[in-house]
């Protein structure tokens, strides 16, 4: 087995393009989630809704890539607003469902015959994402060349997009940090713990939990907008249940309400998730891996032992350590609600 | 682990001060009859009826209570004291009926809104924020933080001077429940008792005009109830009105200038804490109308 290659194809994709728009999703699923404790099951939707946001300004608008930012906020908030109306009155249960089922139904619509001219269908819509590479070109990261050093080596697109990825992560991640250090962020956590301990003091709770969803979903939306950029195109089934879900498993990895947790976690996720690939690979490459004659796992199978692995391990982690990496132990014993 | 400092201080019932002996003064000329009206009345409800099923929980047909008072609710258990509270704070709807806060009718105000306008009210289940320290479970409870609009948030220099201001009244209010040591721990880690101080603490961060305390004893133990008792007399004592449930009679005479009874959902009776303790209605109501009397029917 090549230690060397499985290692550093691990700490490469530590900050590689996956863990760096799980980083940005799990930012904003941490606002709704971590901190106003609003069950969010959707956020591939907003994701959707940032990607195609972009996708379809040169395709079906016919407007340059720029306006696609705007055009991804608006989908978002309408998105948000259009879950959380109904929802947030009730209680939080409800907001999973909702939200769960708005992301399925987005993905279906999108991938549907009938929208074809306006999402593309199944294909999704490519060829958008040139104007965003050419601002790397004209900052001199050619495309074809390589850039980094030592493990982290990527081709100059991929460069680019991890730059600006990683730029966004720390602008959310200052943004998010601040606005929880405010009052503002007081009354999402207190909303959290007992929402009518937060009405009886007086605020508008149904109007905080509404401003969540919608940060929350916004930023969920620049993530998938860096998910496009990165793929060079928008293809429905990649907005499925499981990108919801992985990025919640990411965000749990590291901790719920830390502005760290939603960063290192995505980041140890992927490196986990790519470590124990190579070393299944490693393990099957000369045929079936056998013990005493019993075949325990085959080339074919590498990618569903991969994920019984993750599994596995984040059922060990909320046993041993419920508050993620970077949670709280203490916080986490008042679980008396 | 702090009562023993409260137990230092149990004493016997003080003098009576100036203002309560104003609102009893203002009460003595009522009639101890259901549904009387008041000199000064704050809140003020007209025929409030919740049903449940088809059981009506909550059937009161006229309800005033004094401003600068202290109230007392009492009646036995599922009488709808609480259901009558949820009701007048917003937090369940009637299935008809009208009340006014302040000569503001209410009717289908939100909750945030009433408490907003100075009815401030506590719960029977202590509702602390477990997870967040002491002093931010205060400073939550200050109206009007120009910090709590999101796009503030980003911009501390705007809110940072008020939040200084809270941050003191927070601390002083703190100093006043001798909770002042517990500051930054976990609300999670205060004892039962030590909650409801903080939720009474809280709750008057909102400068409210009418305090509505479901049942403030529960739960709370001798020494520390001496203690909620003058709490609460304070508050009458700042020009506050306090409305209380409560189940531990000693407190209600200790401390209340006017009694309302309820039973089965409806007003039974109202008067001063002696005229309740005499009223033949009341002792029906707590012990049943048949009480010394001999069970055997053919007698």
């Amino acid at each position: 087995m090549d230690w060397s290659l499985i290692l550093s194809n691990t700490f490469r994709q530590m900050v590689g393009t996956d863990a760096m728009y799980f980083a940005i999703a799990a930012l904003g699923l941490n606002v709704q989630f971590g901190y106003t404790g609003l069950l969010n099951f959707g956020q591939a939707g907003f994701m959707a809704a940032g990607g195609y946001g972009l996708g379809m300004t040169a395709w079906y608008f016919s407007i340059s890539l720029w306006w696609g930012i705007p055009i991804a906020i608006v989908y978002a908030l309408i998105l948000g607003l259009l879950m959380g109306i109904p929802t947030l009155r009730l209680r939080s249960d409800y907001l999973a469902i909702v939200t769960i089922a708005a992301a399925e139904i987005i993905r279906l619509v999108v991938r549907s015959v009938r929208f074809k001219e306006q999402f593309g269908g199944t294909d999704g819509i490519g060829e958008f994402a040139g104007p965003f590479r050419e601002v790397g070109s004209n900052l001199g990261i050619e495309q074809g060349n390589k850039y980094g050093f030592w493990v982290f080596e990527y081709t100059g697109r991929q460069f680019w997009t991890l730059i600006v990825g990683w730029i966004l992560v720390a602008i959310f991640g200052f943004v998010v940090y601040l606005l929880m250090r405010s009052p503002w962020g007081r009354v999402l956590k207190a909303i959290r713990e007992d929402e009518d301990a937060v009405r009886s003091l007086g605020k508008n709770v149904y109007s905080y939990k509404m401003q969540s969803l919608l940060f929350g979903g916004v930023v969920g939306a620049f993530a998938g907008m860096m998910l496009a950029l990165d793929r060079g195109n928008v293809q429905p089934d990649n907005y499925s249940r499981d990108l919801t879900f992985y990025i919640l498993t990411a965000l749990v990895l590291g901790g719920l309400a830390k502005v760290s947790g939603s960063i290192v976690g995505p980041m140890l996720y992927w490196g986990v998730y790519v470590f124990i690939e190579g070393v299944l690979r490693g393990m099957t490459s000369d045929g079936p891996l056998q013990i005493g004659g019993v075949t325990i796992i085959q080339s074919t199978q590498v990618g569903q032992v991969q994920l019984m692995m993750v599994g596995a391990g984040l059922i060990a982690l909320m046993t041993f350590r419920p508050q993620g990496l970077f949670g709280n132990r203490e916080e986490m014993a008042f679980d008396d609600r | 682990m702090t009562d023993e400092a409260d137990l230092t201080e149990v004493q016997e019932a003080q003098p009576l001060s100036q203002t309560a002996l104003a609102a009893r003064a203002a009460l003595s000329e009522v009639a101890p009859v259901p549904g009387v009206a008041k000199p000064d009345p704050i809140l003020i409800a007209d025929s409030i009826r919740r049903n449940f099923g088809g059981i009506a929980a909550v059937d009161v047909d006229h309800l005033e209570v004094q401003r600068g008072s202290i109230t007392a609710l009492i009646g036995p258990n599922g009488a709808g004291k609480t259901t009558f509270f949820n009701l007048v704070t917003g937090f369940d709807k009637p299935s008809e009926g009208e009340w006014s806060f302040d000569g503001r009718s209410m009717h289908g105000v939100s909750p945030h809104k009433m408490a907003a306008l100075g009815m401030v009210r506590t719960f029977q289940l202590t509702k602390s924020l477990t997870k967040l320290s002491v002093i931010e479970n205060m400073k939550l409870g200050a109206t009007d933080q120009r910090g709590e609009r999101w796009w503030n948030g980003l911009l501390p220099w705007i809110w940072r001077k008020q939040e200084a201001e809270i941050e003191e009244r927070s601390d002083e209010l703190l100093g006043r429940f001798k909770l002042d040591h517990m500051r930054d721990e976990y609300a999670g880690s205060l004892s039962g008792g030590q909650r409801k101080l903080l939720e009474m603490a809280r709750a008057l961060m909102t400068n409210p005009s009418l305090v509505m305390l479901d049942e403030p004893m529960a739960g709370v133990n001798p020494a520390l109830k001496q203690s909620l008792n003058r709490h609460v007399r304070g508050l009458r004592d700042e020009g506050m009105t306090v409305l209380f449930v409560e189940h531990d009679m000693d407190m209600v005479h200790d401390i209340s200038d006017w009694v309302i009874v309820m039973a089965e959902g409806r007003l039974i009776a109202e008067g001063t804490p002696d005229q309740i303790s005499s009223n033949p209605d009341v002792i029906d109501a707590y012990l049943g109308s048949h009480q010394g009397q001999s069970l055997l029917e053919d007698e």
